[in-house]
């Protein structure tokens, strides 16, 4: 066929989508504002001009025709496989099932963030008990002062000094620092899960520096009624970004049968669905500990008996929900 | 592997030819972003400094999502390009040459902290420079890769001499050569195009200025105009 009847032939079709590919480039989103039947019949004209760029490569047309079906089936390919955003329902189902069955699918790597976390908790906690200077390894003396003068019993703000103002800009805070400790958590994974172990080792430390100290000058009464109740979503969610961060990790150090960067590369789709989740948890946490943990109006029981109940509703939450889906 | 285009097949098995972008000309377009998000924190700050401990609060949350999610809000929802990367002509792409979706835009965004260590994307530039694709860190592990979104060919002129088909059939990539010698016409010096002409006539021998035109009026009848 003679180039020039090629495109006498196909001249409108390709028009038609260069002007539907005008629209679609100036729009946000996919939506209703295109000609009725150009939207539905999108694929097939594409798949059309993906026909018609193969066969003007094949009987070598000139270039100026290659050039435009190529741009139109470049601009064509990249709204036809464009990324569909979230549906309600999509988000609700990963919450209510696909969450907590990605964790238990990672249950060993769970494990080991757990100990990683809590037993530089522990062992600092308990050493502080014997060798009290020990408090010094992670805090300086200027931060000891205000870290004690916040949890005093006979202070007048537990927690930290607010007025009723403040607990927007303590959520504040919270958001932006724990967030980012856990992303940072996450990201370190990359680095063959090194960056993962030591913030979860850190924070440990940090952690169980503080409560063992609070606890030997006799400030638990304060601190741990404050803690417990954010505690759940917040240890957890720090837990997790490290399961995630230790996922990548593991899968750069033993890629089994694939290559190392492929291992990585389904490794990390994994590992940010559970980041999703961490998100979640860690709004949560900020909330409660913002709005919350820090209410003076509450006595610790009350405190006590709500921490236990979410430390309970979380364990629950990620061992239970959505198993039956699953089998 | 020397030029920066990949071919990438698609399902309807046509190669779609992509670019990558090297390091220089994402830096510009993180110097960019980065300006933008100043101008951003600024304007908040000043706005939100009237309210008080609410309004600190408020910033506060507002410094936390625009530092990690500027990118990913933008590459998901403009065609996979910040204000700094459009402004660049650059977007981001998944391996495959799909717009990037948000786990790829994440994964890439949160592993930035990697490739920013130990300072001022340090890891991130040497990754770049290793990988064929120019990807740091982040785009390894999300699959993603940053491209040109436009080969730039828009409204370049070739001579205005008559068209005159070429001598005999020439191959795609010959035509291709013959319309790029054509299009940078105007960049270069008479002498070398003279110089450039005389490879492709150098078994005809004829007078210099006319193999240039010949080339030039080939090229113009390549590209559609005839004579």
């Amino acid at each position: 066929m003679k180039q020039q009847d090629f495109e006498m032939q196909h001249e409108a079709l390709w028009q038609r989508m260069e002007n539907l590919l005008l629209i679609l480039n100036k729009q946000r989103k996919a939506s209703a504002s295109l000609p009725a039947g150009d939207a539905a019949d999108f694929p097939q004209n594409y798949r059309q001009i993906c026909h018609h760029l193969a066969l003007a490569r094949e009987r070598q047309y000139a270039t100026y025709l290659i050039d435009r079906l190529d741009k139109l089936v470049l601009d064509g390919h990249q709204h036809l496989y464009r990324a569909r955003g979230f549906l309600l329902s999509q988000v609700l189902h990963f919450f209510a099932a696909g969450f907590p069955a990605l964790v238990r699918a990672e249950a060993r790597l769970f494990w080991l963030a757990f100990a990683l976390l809590y037993l530089p908790t522990l062992v600092m906690g308990v050493a502080q008990q014997y060798a009290p200077q020990m408090v010094y390894t992670m805090l300086d003396h200027a931060t000891l002062v205000s870290v004690e003068t916040m949890y005093d019993p006979k202070g007048a703000h537990i927690g930290r000094e607010r007025q009723s103002d403040s607990n927007f800009l303590m959520f504040g805070h919270y958001i932006k620092n724990n967030i980012g400790i856990s992303f940072q958590t996450f990201a370190g994974g990359l680095l063959y899960g090194l960056g993962s172990i030591f913030y979860l080792v850190y924070n440990g430390l940090f952690f169980g520096a503080i409560a063992g100290h609070l606890t030997r000058i006799g400030y638990g009464t304060t601190f741990f009624p404050f803690v417990v109740g954010h505690g759940a979503f917040e240890l957890t969610a720090i837990v997790l970004s490290g399961v995630a961060g230790l996922k990548m990790g593991l899968a750069l150090l033993l890629p089994g049968d694939q290559t190392r960067l492929a291992a990585l590369r389904d490794a990390s789709q994994i590992s940010i669905r559970i980041v999703y989740g961490v998100i979640v948890m860690l709004l949560i946490a900020a909330f409660i500990e913002a709005f919350w943990s820090s209410s003076q109006a509450i006595p610790p029981a009350v405190k006590y008996a709500v921490g236990g109940l979410l430390w309970l509703g979380v364990a629950a939450y990620l061992l239970r929900m959505g198993r039956a889906r699953a089998a | 592997m020397l030029d920066t285009y990949r071919a990438i097949e698609t399902p309807e098995g046509v190669d779609l030819r992509l670019c990558v972008a090297g390091p220089v000309v994402r830096s510009l377009a993180w110097g960019i972003d980065l300006l933008i998000r100043s101008g951003i924190y600024i304007a908040l700050a000043t706005a939100l400094s009237q309210l008080g401990k609410f309004g600190l609060g408020l910033m506060l949350v507002s410094l936390f999502l625009i530092e990690w999610f500027y990118p990913v809000l933008f590459e998901v929802y403009r065609h996979g390009a910040t204000p700094g990367k459009r402004r660049m002509g650059l977007c981001v792409t998944h391996d495959d040459g799909t717009p990037v979706g948000w786990s790829a835009s994440m994964i890439r965004n949160l592993l930035r902290y990697v490739d920013f260590l130990p300072f001022l994307y340090g890891f991130g530039l040497v990754s770049m420079l290793l990988h064929p694709d120019f990807k740091r860190l982040g785009d390894i592990a999300a699959g993603t890769r940053v491209v040109y979104r436009e080969t730039k060919k828009n409204a370049v002129s070739i001579p205005a001499v008559p068209a005159q088909p070429p001598p005999f059939s020439l191959a795609l990539d010959e035509q291709r050569a013959v319309i790029n010698f054509a299009e940078r016409s105007n960049t270069l010096s008479p002498e070398r195009m003279e110089e450039l002409a005389s490879i492709v006539f150098s078994h005809t021998r004829k007078q210099p200025n006319r193999t240039v035109n010949q080339l030039h009026a080939t090229a113009s009848w390549l590209m559609g105009k005839k004579s």
